[in-house]
């Protein structure tokens, strides 16, 4: 299930990028954050609890939208742009 | 040498870059983002073709032009996009850029970092489908995507009515707008908000508007919590000490915005409390000028004031820039502005009226509740602090990490200093201000120095 809906800008090309290893589809002009939550529910898992999370100030500043590239890269998922070909993994992350 | 830099290409950096760059300089522009505008005017990427007007609505004039000055400004400025400050010292801002640090060196700097939202949190606020105001707008405005299907909008202050109208225009389902302030309290503001007449119809347009399409406003509504397991499925609110529950899967809430003061505090300007914030800001004269030589402030990152404001004190500041470094200046368009900044500063003392601060939520906020989403402190470990007798925020940060996260505080910090101020029985400036630590967003490992 997705959690955001696409209301505008529908007739852009697609974009094939992998996620947690899944074929999946974004569109040209996606930002990282957009191209996952329009096909997924969460991006990354807590660092204390596990639980699940999806960014929430889409601007830069909480650092809650961190995914993980193929190339080990760590980056803001709603600050990179989605580039085909591209390996998004989500972290889990930790139970204390 | 004059190395004169400017941080953020927003509304106010984008019109002191202009300002400095028709006096001959040729400042260097330096923002985080990708594309100029800030988060107000924010771009969506040069392949969506969509019409300005639907983007941004009334302002798409205001837009436009900030955009056209920065795109006519190439050429005339060294414009660094996608370049994050981390650090400010010693006439240095220290940056990272596609995974490589460097340095710009400057002798005169203009900070115009903006603002984020202001987020007092209710329990369940970190479940996927839970945004700030901010987010919910930006999703729609540079993205085209709406944050549900189904969508709250909760908190107070103008971008409530705005984001929750541009998403029904957007074709959004909007089932309600929850806001904390109630009706009386936006009556009694009138005779200051009509010192902006156009900005209140436009407010006015917004609530009418949903109200017609038979969009259901509530106020003196407080949203309780968030229900979900592992996304947004509920929301319960209070109104009059009645209590609902209404299904959905997404919510954009938010109080306000807060300013972004990390470089001017690792610069070491003085900083003095602002009731109408209800924060600590830098301190600046008339026309920009910070407590320290050299260093200028501009836009809601001094204090919040909007976009239009921030136009203006970014061009204000940049006269001030100019006027000491001795090149001559229109005097009478200094004074201009700095009339027309106060008159928006009584605006906004009447919008602070209209949406008064929710002075009972840190005493409504239950110890259970996360209030650090980063370090996922609760507000009873926060009290706990306060208990044994800590008031200072960063005394009481350094006990139970409430704001040492990877956000440093942008998220929770506001909240916090509310729920210490409430435990300790102190007015909330008598709580400090969080301190600005380098580096200021974090950097990731491995990056590469620039030779």
């Amino acid at each position: 299930m997705a959690l955001f809906k696409r209301l505008a800008g529908l007739d852009r090309a697609s974009v094939p990028f992998t996620l947690d290893g899944q074929a999946v589809t974004g569109l040209v002009g996606d930002t990282l954050l957009v191209a996952v939550l329009t096909c997924a529910e969460h991006l990354r898992g807590s660092d204390f609890s596990a639980q699940a999370r999806a960014g929430f100030c889409l601007m830069g500043a909480c650092q809650d939208c961190w995914v993980r590239l193929g190339d080990d890269r760590r980056v803001r998922a709603c600050a990179t742009p989605l580039e085909a070909g591209m390996q998004v993994d989500r972290e889990p992350g930790r139970r204390s | 040498m004059n190395a004169v830099v400017i941080v953020g290409a927003g509304p106010a950096g984008i019109r002191a870059a202009q300002t400095l760059a028709a006096h001959g300089l040729r400042p260097c522009l330096v923002d985080e983002a990708l594309q100029g505008g800030g988060q107000v005017y924010r771009r969506a990427p040069g392949n969506f073709q969509r019409p300005a007007s639907q983007l941004y609505g009334f302002e798409a004039r205001k837009a436009g032009a900030v955009h056209q000055a920065l795109d006519a400004l190439r050429g005339q400025i060294d414009y660094r996009p996608d370049t994050l400050v981390w650090n400010a010292e010693d006439g240095y801002l220290h940056t990272l850029n596609q995974q490589r640090v460097g340095t710009v060196k400057y002798d005169r700097l203009l900070i115009a970092t903006g603002a984020t939202d202001r987020i007092l949190p209710v329990p369940g606020w970190t479940l996927p489908g839970a945004y700030s105001l901010g987010a919910a707008q930006i999703a729609l405005k540079a993205q085209g995507c709406a944050i549900g299907e189904q969508v709250v909008f909760a908190g107070s202050g103008p971008l409530l009515y705005l984001v929750a109208y541009q998403y029904a225009k957007a074709g959004a389902r909007v089932l309600a707008v929850l806001d904390s302030s109630p009706f009386a309290a936006q009556v009694a503001a009138l005779p200051r908000l009509l010192r902006q007449p156009l900005t209140l119809a436009k407010g006015l347009y917004y609530r009418g508007w949903l109200t017609a399409h038979g969009i259901a406003v509530h106020q003196g509504a407080h949203l309780v919590r968030v229900d979900g397991e592992r996304r947004v499925e509920a929301v319960t609110w209070q109104q009059g000490g009645k209590r609902h529950t209404l299904a959905c899967d997404g919510l954009a809430f938010a109080h306000a915005l807060r300013s972004e003061t990390q470089l001017a505090d690792l610069l070491g300007c003085a900083f003095a409390w602002s009731a109408l914030n209800r924060a600590w800001l830098p301190s600046r004269d008339p026309a920009g000028r910070s407590s320290v030589p050299g260093v200028y402030l501009a836009g809601d990152g001094a204090g919040i004031m909007g976009a239009d404001a921030a136009e203006m004190a970014g061009e204000r500041a940049a006269l001030a820039l100019l006027e000491d470094l001795g090149v001559a200046i229109d005097a009478g368009r200094g004074a201009h502005l700095q009339r027309q900044l106060a008159r928006i500063q009584g605006f906004r003392a009447g919008l602070e009226d209209a949406f008064p601060f929710p002075e009972d939520w840190a005493r409504q906020a239950p110890d259970e509740l996360m209030l650090c989403r980063c370090e996922e402190v609760s507000v009873g470990e926060v009290r706990g602090v306060v208990a044994q007798g800590h008031t200072d925020i960063n005394r009481v940060k350094a006990h139970c990490r409430v704001g040492m996260g990877r956000c440093q505080g942008r998220m929770c910090g506001s909240a916090t200093v509310e729920i210490i101020a409430q435990a300790a029985a102190c007015p909330p400036q008598d709580v400090g201000r969080l301190r600005a630590q380098a580096p200021i967003k974090p950097l990731p490992f491995g990056v590469e120095v620039q030779p």
